[in-house]
């Protein structure tokens, strides 16, 4: 029980200091909202092109077309070669019979032709379609296999991919770089609260060091303080995120551009655990800030 | 039996001040014990390495079983619930009432509220300030805020009562009024020293008194008098 009572004591002088400090605390508790809403977009956004950049990396596949006279032997020591080299996650073999068939099926006048060729009139290439296990190395891995004998020529639209996932990336580490700026500059900012804090209580707290409170009976209310803070600031940027996302995505019906690669992450459980996180951030700079303060001007 | 060993205490300020210089002091359990001396003879720092807020450079102060002088920070509060301090600038706080202010010592402790209520009350009545549990700092006197300082100090049944200049803003009348509270709480037992400069207060008591003079004790009367050269 004596627990219990030390415990509500120890969040009844947190409660009563930002209210104290009310000016400063409210705002400590925009400072950390306007962080926080940062943070939801740039979780949203990053996670979003994360999600983007994972499914261009799995429909991204080096297609390798064999020269038109190898044997099925040279076939399979292309593939054992393709398959030597690193960054190779999978290998399909693609005879040219095949992709005579998918000529067909696009149109009824591609039909004739490709009836009237016989195997060795079919002008078509046998191929290897390489999925790779790092779609950042998979230039590096295209040239190789180009060096491999009987290959005629790698295909794997270059330009369009590394310009995607250089973007991709860019967009994401702006995102990360902004949310730690932030993240730092509020919990500066709730230090100087929790410090204000401590020399509006100065009276206060050398009684209670003088009656004998111990150290953590003295600076746990400043913690608690600081995390309460910290909480507040989160209600707002989870309310915007959720509702927000929610309507961003309805309005566009799930997709950023009318293709596949648009797709966008579903709102559930994607908000629910994001909004978890949120409220751990706010608690964690609220805990942090204040640490930092308690640390710094409370020497006891 | 000791309740205070002090041994060859030794301190020196940054300054280079030598406040106190090879000081050795025993008081036994229930004394009350009046430290005297010129400004800058040393009895405040004396006095505040009692309660920790002072380390000697040199020695040992042992209270109550507690070697004082090598007692880490975060140890402190240890010491601390031994003993009850007394100010000459009180240290109230101004936005909580009488009640409050001596309920404070309890709550920090957490203790629930009913047993809070009986001893606040007890202690109150013994400093005779029943009557003004719900008045705030400022509309009481000098002394009847020293009062309440006492009645904070003794709540939670220390062993030791520490008064460094408890008198020093109070009038003559009100200074015998506090004195008269302190000997009732020296008689229930508890250890009391006190530093003054109030040579009638020292003179009507008649209580043990230690004599500093430029960091060092050179009288330690068993019932003495204002010493005359100071």
């Amino acid at each position: 029980m004596k627990f219990f009572r030390v415990i509500k004591r120890y969040f009844r002088d947190a409660g009563k200091s930002v209210i104290r400090n009310f000016a400063l605390s409210l705002a400590s508790i925009s400072c950390i909202t306007i962080t926080l809403i940062a943070v939801a977009s740039s979780i949203v956004l990053s996670y979003n092109v994360e999600q983007m950049t994972k499914h261009v990396s799995s429909n991204i596949s080096i297609v390798v077309f064999v020269d038109s006279e190898v044997d099925e032997v040279q076939l399979e020591q292309i593939k054992n070669n393709i398959q030597r080299l690193d960054n190779i996650d999978s290998i399909t073999f693609k005879s040219k019979k095949e992709y005579a068939e998918e000529t067909k099926d696009l149109d009824d006048r591609f039909s004739l032709i490709v009836d009237s060729w016989t195997d060795e009139t079919n002008p078509l290439l046998d191929s290897y379609e390489v999925k790779v296990k790092d779609i950042n190395l998979i230039k590096d891995t295209a040239d190789k296999i180009k060096k491999i004998d009987n290959v005629k020529s790698v295909n794997f639209g270059e330009e369009y991919i590394e310009s995607l996932i250089t973007i991709l990336g860019i967009i994401e580490k702006i995102c990360i770089g902004s949310v730690i700026a932030l993240i730092l500059v509020t919990a500066f900012l709730i230090a100087n609260t929790i410090k204000l804090a401590i020399f509006s209580r100065k009276n206060e707290i050398e009684i209670m060091r003088l009656v004998g409170a111990s150290n953590m009976s003295i600076k746990v209310p400043f913690l608690i303080e600081g995390s309460f803070i910290g909480f507040l600031g989160s209600i707002i940027p989870i309310i915007v995120m959720v509702y927000g996302y929610n309507s961003f995505y309805n309005f566009l019906g799930g997709k950023l551009f009318s293709s596949s690669l648009g797709k966008l992450i579903e709102p559930y459980p994607f908000l629910l655990w994001s909004s978890g996180l949120l409220l751990l951030i706010g608690l964690l700079v609220g805990m942090f800030g204040s640490y930092r303060a308690v640390k710094k001007y409370l020497k006891i | 039996m000791d309740l205070i060993r002090i041994t060859d205490v030794q301190k020196t300020y940054k300054t280079g001040t030598v406040a106190l210089y090879d000081v050795d002091l025993t008081i036994s359990k229930g004394e009350f014990v009046f430290i005297i001396g010129a400004s800058g003879s040393g009895k405040s720092t004396l006095i505040k390495m009692l309660y920790r807020e002072e380390k000697p450079d040199k020695g040992s102060i042992m209270i109550g079983g507690i070697n004082v002088a090598k007692l880490k920070d975060r140890k402190v509060y240890i010491l601390r619930r031994k003993l009850g301090v007394v100010f000459q600038d009180f240290k109230l706080l101004p936005r909580l009432t009488v009640y409050e202010n001596v309920a404070f010592a309890m709550e920090v402790f957490g203790y629930d509220k009913k047993k809070i209520h009986h001893r606040v009350m007890e202690v109150l009545e013994l400093v005779g300030l029943k009557g003004k549990v719900r008045q705030y700092p400022n509309q009481l006197s000098g002394g009847e805020q020293q009062r309440v300082v006492i009645a904070r100090a003794i709540v939670n049944n220390p062993k030791l009562l520490i008064c460094d200049e408890p008198t020093g803003n109070l009038d003559p009348d009100t200074s015998m009024g506090i004195m008269k509270v302190l000997d009732d709480i020296n008689k229930m037992g508890t250890t009391i020293v006190m530093t003054t400069h109030n040579r009638d207060i020292v003179n009507t008591m008649k209580k043990r008194v230690v004599v500093l003079n430029e960091g060092k004790i050179i009288q330690d009367y068993e019932r003495g008098k204002y010493y005359e050269v100071l």
